[in-house]
């Protein structure tokens, strides 16, 4: 164990460990938009959520990588397998993209980026002083409840709207068929 | 702050890996997916900004977890708009849903 430490050192293991991390999210997030197979697109979304919830612990947070697992995986990418096999109109096959379509999304995508990138690496970034390294769960639940009380609440009832909307919406038109 | 730097590259490279996905995907359910990953960059953003930036940690994850909520509230009622869509077209391609198109 000793030595397996002394030939591999540990910072170069979590670096390496960090740029695969990065690799994994962006081959998902690729595989997520460009394959025609919709299940494909939805495996890509989970190897990308995947590869955040890892960059989430590189960020400190492991309640909240936790809760990107649960969320993204384990929640949203299963309701979008279920709801594609489910329903024989999500599977059906898709004609070929236009060229001029994905040319001009290509254009406008890689703008934005370069846009964004001279952005953020102009501006010189102030870094603090003074740091509470307090990341417990217990610090994030105190928060929730006291100083942003009223936007859990308001996003619960979004959550109880949004599940009623749902039901209704996708059931609307039933009677007809 | 060369590592700030990266995850807000990160950040933004999903974000416009997203975008591109929106604006070229043929069906509803593309352009769905698309719109979680644009989420994400700008929840990975928040997290960034936590970790290097802020005095308190607990107000990045505060709002990387209500973006997770909003994300989820998002994806079940747009689900439920493309069954409906579905339902009235018999089509989910973006190009043939158009009718109030001028």
């Amino acid at each position: 164990m000793n030595s397996l430490s002394a030939t591999i050192s540990p910072w170069l293991l979590a670096q390496a460990a960090l740029w695969f991390t990065i690799l994994i999210t962006l081959t998902g997030s690729l595989l997520a938009v460009i394959p025609k197979n919709i299940i494909h697109n939805v495996m890509g979304l989970a190897l990308a959520m995947f590869g955040v919830s890892g960059i989430y612990l590189y960020l400190g947070s492991q309640f909240v990588a936790m809760m990107q697992l649960l969320i993204y995986v384990g929640a949203i990418c299963v309701t979008y397998i279920f709801a594609i096999m489910l329903s024989p109109p999500l599977q059906q096959e898709l004609p070929r993209r236009r060229r001029a379509k994905v040319l001009s999304a290509l254009v406008v995508s890689g703008v934005t980026f370069v846009a964004m990138a001279l952005m953020v690496a102009r501006l010189q970034w102030e870094p603090i002083r003074t740091v509470s390294r307090d990341w417990s769960i217990k610090t994030l639940g105190q928060a929730f409840l006291t100083r942003y009380f009223l936007v859990f609440e308001l996003i619960s009832l979004l959550l109880a709207i949004a599940i009623i909307g749902a039901i209704l919406i996708a059931g609307m038109g039933r009677e007809r068929e | 702050m060369e590592n700030l730097l990266l995850y807000l590259l990160l950040g933004a490279l999903m974000f416009c890996i997203g975008l591109f996905g929106l604006l070229q995907h043929n069906s509803l359910i593309g352009m769905l997916i698309a719109t979680e990953l644009i989420l994400n960059g700008a929840g990975l953003n928040f997290m960034a900004f936590n970790m290097f930036l802020s005095p308190d940690p607990v107000v990045g994850q505060a709002f990387t977890l209500f973006i997770m909520g909003v994300a989820a509230a998002e994806a079940a009622i747009a689900l439920s708009i493309i069954i409906a869509v579905y339902r009235r077209f018999r089509e989910i391609r973006v190009d043939s849903v158009s009718e109030l198109k001028g």
